[in-house]
């Protein structure tokens, strides 16, 4: 086995068109696979050492909206610091509950993203945002929204010799938040999972769910239900509690859950609906300060 | 299967201020190298999955899983060891107050625990929140037994002296 340690992006992508090489980031799913003798990689491509990769941007509002641009190797710990967290607080809330310490300081948002765990923790954040993945192979570059990025468990639109160089984030006005169920908070796989984003630029409501489903689900019809409910004039402190169950009855039957060692379906589809509850009690509900 | 070879090359490892030269397969993790080819087995292999948190390390002075980063990768940093962190007659005071509160038992995890407890403690001051910080992009945190619980998550102790572990730190903390 070689490791090759590029430093720019450009030759990373130079290097991937070698079909036999196999990209490393944080190592914290692929180091795994490999101790455990389920990946035996003969040329590593290593990320590690391009310093523009772990770089993020806020983008200045020639878009509109506003976005964050976070470069593939951008760890759960940087998304953790202040500045960052304060732009997209749905993300910090989700990686904080990501492995440990330990986890969080090597592993990435790219990892995250390549891996397409049902349970990838940012996940569901990313699909709420309607986050674009920016992709670059020897042939070209490309944008992939979040939406077709993931096709299935564990499966991603990444063709061979693509690697994922950053993802972009819109920046709403509005409350966000992330919840997990897990059997505890630290180094669980979560068994359920939401992100709920408020903009009260657009008006809308923007809700999706992790670990009930084959990917990330949008609750579309949930969210416009709720989005139809508020009075966006004053959002805040408006939203009655059988107004929140519902949202919750909504959430849950968007859900596709299966039953596996970490849960029942039927558990997961009551979690969930639970989650979103609570969530849009705290954007919305008595005492919120959406 | 293909024949595998392995790639052996001149390394370079930056370990407790003191400059390594070794010759090292591509494969081999720097927990390995360090255990096996530089004898500081301080270090522990609780499960080489990234889990126990028994090989804890740090990285430029933040803590890493030594099973889940090869070697090779890791020669641009300073890495410190359990070794470094303090020795017999100079003990750091994490050390120290893990004796005094008995955050042991069979002494397995205890390196790894030292080790992430030092990083943490740095991580606490840089104003670094965690999952029980109320506000994520927080200020000061007040290090109290449940943030300390948190952080220290990362870290298992099979013997569960947890109790202790957590004493040993607020103690240092004051
Ligand atoms: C103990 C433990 C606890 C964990 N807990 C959680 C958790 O709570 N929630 C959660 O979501 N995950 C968890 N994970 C899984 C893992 O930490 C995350 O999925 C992480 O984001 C992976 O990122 P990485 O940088 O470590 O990826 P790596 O392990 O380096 O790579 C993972 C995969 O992605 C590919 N890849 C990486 N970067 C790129 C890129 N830029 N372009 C193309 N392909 C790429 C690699 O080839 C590989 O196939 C845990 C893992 C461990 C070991
Ligand atoms: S041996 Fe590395 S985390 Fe367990
Ligand atoms: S003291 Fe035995 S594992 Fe912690």
């Amino acid at each position: 086995m070689t490791i090759l340690s590029p430093t720019s992006i450009d030759e990373a992508v130079a290097a991937l068109a070698d079909p036999a090489i196999q990209v490393l980031a944080g190592g914290t799913d692929f180091m795994v696979e490999v101790n455990a003798g389920h990946r035996r990689p003969d040329k590593v491509l290593s990320l590690r050492h391009i310093p523009e990769l772990r770089t993020w941007e806020q983008l200045p509002a020639r878009d509109d909206p506003a976005h964050v641009r976070l470069g593939a190797t951008v760890t759960y710990t940087d998304m953790l610091q202040p500045d960052l967290a304060q732009l997209l607080p749905a993300l910090a809330h989700a990686a904080r509950t990501v492995g440990s310490p330990q986890i969080r300081n090597a592993g990435t948002i790219g990892g995250n993203l390549a891996t397409a765990s049902p349970a990838g923790d940012t996940l569901p954040v990313l699909a709420a945002l309607e986050a674009v993945v920016e992709v670059a192979s020897p042939l070209g570059v490309r944008d992939i929204p979040v939406a077709t990025f993931i096709t299935g468990p564990k499966r991603t639109a990444l063709s061979p010799g693509e690697l994922i160089v950053a993802v972009r984030l819109p920046l709403l006005d509005g409350h966000q938040e992330f919840r997990k169920i897990g059997v505890r908070n630290a180094m669980v796989i979560a068994v359920a999972s939401l992100a709920l984003a408020v903009d009260t630029r657009t008006r809308t409501v923007r809700c999706a769910l992790g670990s009930v489903g084959p990917g990330p689900i949008r609750a579309t019809e949930a969210e416009e239900w709720l989005a139809g409910t508020i009075d966006w004039d004053r959002p805040a402190a408006t939203t009655e509690a059988p107004d929140l169950a519902y949202f919750g009855r909504l959430v849950a039957g968007a859900a596709q859950p299966i039953d596996d060692h970490r849960g029942t379906a039927a558990y997961r589809r009551h979690a969930i609906g639970v989650l979103a509850e609570r969530a849009a009690a705290q954007a919305f509900g008595a005492g919120s300060a959406a | 299967m293909p024949e595998r070879v392995a790639t052996l090359s001149p390394i370079r490892l930056s370990v407790n201020g003191r400059e390594y030269q070794l010759e090292l397969d591509h494969r081999t993790t720097l927990l390995d190298a360090l255990r096996e080819n530089l004898d500081l087995t301080g270090s522990k292999k609780g499960c080489d999955h990234g889990q126990c948190g028994a090989c804890t390390v740090m990285l430029d002075g933040r803590r890493a899983n030594a099973c889940l980063i090869f070697a090779v990768a890791a020669q641009t940093h300073d890495i410190t060891t359990i070794e470094g962190v303090g020795a017999a007659g100079n003990l750091h005071p994490l050390q120290q107050a893990f004796i005094d509160h008995d955050g042991l038992q069979c002494g397995y995890c205890t390196p790894g625990q030292i080790c992430s407890a030092v990083a943490m403690l740095a991580e606490v001051e840089a104003g670094w929140p965690s999952a029980v910080t109320p506000d994520v992009a927080a200020g000061p945190v007040d290090l109290d037994e449940s943030e300390t619980r948190e952080r220290m998550s990362g870290n298992l102790c099979r013997c569960g002296a947890y109790v202790n572990i957590v004493a040993a730190i607020q103690d240092v903390v004051g």
